[in-house]
């Protein structure tokens, strides 16, 4: 069980009060992970990635284990932390004024 | 006894203004979606219950959503209700796509407009401005986007298709972005020919057609640009609002970057009616609900200082169709307001003293039961108002 931690406007987005927990079979991966949360919150999607190109929006930003994971292959293993659930996958909003 | 509701779109959410047809006390709901833009709120002419919002963010993009229940309760068409238990399986839909159409069967799939410095630019999506619910059925409805396109949904709002016509009407790569980016911001419906919607973007233009969306042509013959290096092109024109009479299809009054213009030929061609107002630039403008000729408009000091002259707030009512101009201010500040209203603030109510509303950058929407005689703040402490659209219900 794979535990992201999403931004406030998201959790209200998709109905969720804290921590959401997604199920990921295979390799965890930004990519299977935001697969995985898209499909269980559809209204998420086109607000993590570019619908399109699926690229990560601008303003948003990927940390596990106290890392920066934005510019990291989406199909990079993540942390085993992260594959454990001892660690969440966070989706932070980049601080760009009010 | 009627009823009006009016939809607040704000840069920090939406709010949705209610009163019983004396417009004296209003209840105030909201904020929905807070913290989010609204730039743009408005419900079906067909179901009043039905109301479509267009919520956007610079972090999250864009999100349409829908509401079934006069905007009590909301959720993205296509998506369960966000109060609604997470349910695992495949999108129903993907009411917050909106992907220009590419394909070979457009002809000539358009990849480029005019950047600021007057180099080509490729088209890339931002937001929906503007939502125009059809005049016939609920489930269809239009989105005009920046960078600017039109796009419709024959679903209520689940998926969204593009009328490239539009985009590929040749003239594409010589439109560019106004001071608020390249936008589409006003559609109008023609209410005596389903074939005929009227739209207009900042800055190209205003333009038709007559085919359902097909094929457009821009309508600018008449207006005058001088930041333009053709100022009578046929496109690059600054439009920032249109604004129709339902019972006259034909004349069409615009207010652009400068100069308040009339067409009596569906756009054919324009003449200047800015006549004695005291400065001519300005955002929103729109007709009277029962008077054909009778206009309003909001003139703002100029280009650079987008605020009201001498720092009061007057609305301009011409009831000649144009070029005679009469300031309203009784209830409006006189003194000491420097705000602005935006082009898609300022709205009508049908009853029959004609209701007349606007909202402004300093959070304030005034309401006037008299077709603008008196005027009265309805909310005083909004954040800033992007839109107003009014409901008229029995």
């Amino acid at each position: 069980m794979i535990r992201v931690v999403l931004p406030q406007h998201l959790r209200t987005l998709a109905g969720v009060s804290g921590e959401v927990t997604v199920e990921v079979s295979g390799a965890v991966t930004q990519r299977s992970i935001l697969d995985a949360l898209e499909n269980s919150y559809p209204m998420l999607r086109g607000t993590i990635r570019d619908h399109v190109t699926q690229q990560r929006r601008p303003f948003l930003r990927f940390f596990a284990c106290q890392e920066d994971w934005s510019h990291e292959s989406p199909d990079a293993p993540l942390p085993s932390e992260v594959t454990s659930g001892k660690e969440p996958f966070l989706i932070i909003g980049a601080i760009a004024g009010g | 006894m009627s009823k009006v509701r009016v939809l607040v779109g704000t840069h920090k959410g939406a709010f949705v203004l209610s009163a019983d047809g004396k417009r004296e006390k209003w209840e105030v709901s909201g904020p929905h979606f807070a913290g989010w833009e609204i730039y743009h709120i408005k419900g079906s002419p067909v179901n009043p219950d039905r109301i479509y919002a267009s919520q956007t963010s610079g972090w999250f993009g864009q999100i349409i959503q829908r509401s079934d229940d006069g905007g009590k309760t909301w959720h993205q068409p296509g998506s369960p209700a966000a109060d609604a238990p997470a349910q695992a399986g495949p999108p129903k839909a993907a009411s917050n796509k909106f992907v220009y159409d590419a394909s070979a069967e457009t002809g000539k799939p358009l990849t480029t407009h005019q950047w600021y410095d007057g180099t080509q630019h490729p088209w890339e999506f931002k937001r929906v401005w503007h939502i125009e619910p059809s005049l016939t059925d609920p489930e269809t409805v239009y989105a005009g986007i920046e960078d600017a396109a039109l796009f419709r949904s024959t679903d209520g709002g689940q998926n969204w298709r593009e009328l490239p016509g539009l985009r590929g009407n040749d003239t594409g790569p010589r439109w560019q972005p106004g001071a608020g980016g390249m936008c589409l911001h006003t559609i109008i419906l023609d209410p005596s020919d389903p074939l005929r919607i009227y739209i207009a973007i900042s800055a190209a233009g205003a333009f038709r057609t007559d085919d359902g969306g097909k094929t457009w042509k821009p309508i600018n013959r008449g207006l005058n640009s001088q930041f333009l290096p053709n100022p009578t092109d046929d496109v690059g024109h600054c439009v920032h609002h249109v604004a129709m009479h339902k019972a006259r299809p034909n004349t069409l009054f615009m207010q652009k970057h400068w100069d308040v213009m009339r067409s009596d030929n569906a756009g054919d061609n324009w003449r200047e009616i800015s006549g004695n107002l005291p400065t001519d630039f300005g955002f929103a403008i729109d007709v009277h609900a029962h008077e054909p000729e009778t206009v309003y408009v909001v003139p703002i000091k100029s280009d650079s200082e987008h605020y009201p002259l001498e720092g009061k707030l007057r609305v301009y009512r011409s009831r000649t169709g144009g070029n005679e101009w009469e300031p309203l201010t009784k209830g409006l500040p006189q003194s000491d307001c420097y705000v602005n209203v935006l082009r898609d603030a300022m709205a009508v109510d049908s009853l029959d003293s004609c209701g007349i509303y606007f909202g402004t950058t300093g959070g304030q929407v005034y309401g006037s039961p008299d077709a603008g005689n008196t005027w009265a703040p309805i909310v005083r402490d909004l954040p800033a108002v992007l839109s107003v659209e009014v409901q008229t219900l029995p």
